[in-house]
């Protein structure tokens, strides 16, 4: 149980896929303009990273590993992935026309997402367990809310900040994701072993 | 021999996603775009047109699009503040060449008023007013009924005497409001 807690927490604070090992960029800058979108953001990436390295397990265990066919991972892992984001897509149309109206590309995008490919790669070669994998899915999409979300936050803040000129806009937003980063690297100390 | 695998592997996969996705797609079926309905719902349903397009239907479906919201002179501030609200965007303004009548003058509401003793009775007016708001009959003088009137302007154009203008309502105690935003605030940066 303690083993789950510290990945959880582990893969939350101390590894952020966004601000510590730089994936999933593009939709933490392309999304954070405002606060409520990054939150709906957040949960679809949630449900989809949280599936995609589940079935991404079951992929490689059940199927590619018996078989010996363990070089068509990623090519199989990006179909898993695609799938799953088609599937979110329908529900997220059918269940909330608002919200898919404000994620507009950004839902689709989320197949190109390269945290979610990150998460179901990583999950292999730190040779995760089924529980593990989704534990660590699971933490890294609800890290790349949190980051999203408190981002989100301080851009909404900063554009009505007096900010000099040749910052503005994109430019403010990359520095102030350099210091987040900067400050989340204080994690790293966090857990002793 | 491993190639082969590799494909129906590869395949077998593909095909499982395809039908699930497939069953979804029947399963999860949108049937419109539930937005423009809102929208339209929303909107005054006189069908002037002064937004540019023939109705109220067809401009919800452009809203939904990504056209200007502040379009609707009927609606007015109101209209435009639940559309906004609805589709997650800034309240705008409404556009200035769609403010009714002389863009100089104020925002008040206004009502079509008939010169009584120039109308001819000729129903040109009542054809073309969406809301039924003008009374009369052939050879009859016509009037406005005020309360059913949106101001929409259609009736100006075809009455072949000018006896129709746009006047402002009076103030009343139903319809007067402050006006908050009288002192300019300007934002600096």
């Amino acid at each position: 149980m303690t083993d789950y807690l510290l990945l959880l927490v582990g893969t939350v604070l101390v590894n952020n896929f966004v601000l510590v090992q730089f994936l999933g960029l593009c939709p933490f800058m392309g999304v954070s303009s405002r606060t409520e979108t990054a939150i709906g953001m957040s949960f679809a990436t949630i449900f989809v990273m949280t599936l995609a390295s589940l079935l991404s397990y079951l992929v490689t265990t059940y199927l590619l590993v018996p078989l010996d066919l363990e070089y068509l991972t990623t090519m199989s892992f990006i179909l898993v992935i695609a799938v799953v984001v088609q599937f979110t897509e329908m529900v997220v149309h059918k269940t909330s026309a608002s919200l898919y109206r404000l994620l507009g590309i950004f839902l689709p995008l989320i197949t190109t997402n390269c945290a979610v490919l990150g998460v179901a790669l990583l999950n292999l070669r730190q040779q995760h367990s089924f529980f593990e994998s989704i534990i660590y899915g699971f933490g890294a999409s609800l890290g790349f809310s949190l980051v999203l979300i408190m981002f989100s936050a301080m851009r909404e803040k900063l554009a009505n900040a007096d900010v000099p000129a040749p910052f503005k806009g994109t430019a403010i937003a990359m520095i102030t994701a350099g210091l987040m980063s900067l400050a989340f690297l204080g994690f790293t100390g966090l857990v002793k072993i | 021999m491993n190639i082969l695998l590799a494909i129906l592997v590869l395949g077998s996969i593909a095909a499982i996603f395809g039908a699930l996705l497939g069953y979804a797609s029947v399963r999860f079926k949108v049937d419109a775009d539930p937005i423009v309905e809102q929208l339209d719902d929303l909107l005054p349903q006189t069908q002037c047109g002064q937004c540019g397009y023939p109705g109220c239907k067809p401009y919800a479906q452009a809203v939904a699009d990504g056209e200007a919201i502040n379009k609707c002179a009927p609606g007015g501030e109101d209209t435009i503040k639940k559309i906004a609200d609805l589709m997650g965007v800034e309240v705008q303004p409404l556009d200035e060449s769609h403010v009714q009548g002389d863009t100089t003058a104020s925002n008040r509401p206004k009502v079509a008023f008939i010169i009584e003793e120039d109308c001819i009775g000729c129903t040109k007016c009542i054809q073309a007013c969406p809301v039924d708001a003008i009374i009369g009959a052939a050879k009859q003088m016509h009037t406005i009924i005020i309360d059913e009137c949106t101001g929409c302007d259609l009736c100006v154009a075809p009455c072949p005497v000018d006896c129709i203008e746009m006047r402002e309502l009076p103030d009343t105690i139903h319809n007067w409001q402050w006006d908050l935003t009288s002192i300019p605030v300007k934002q600096l940066d």
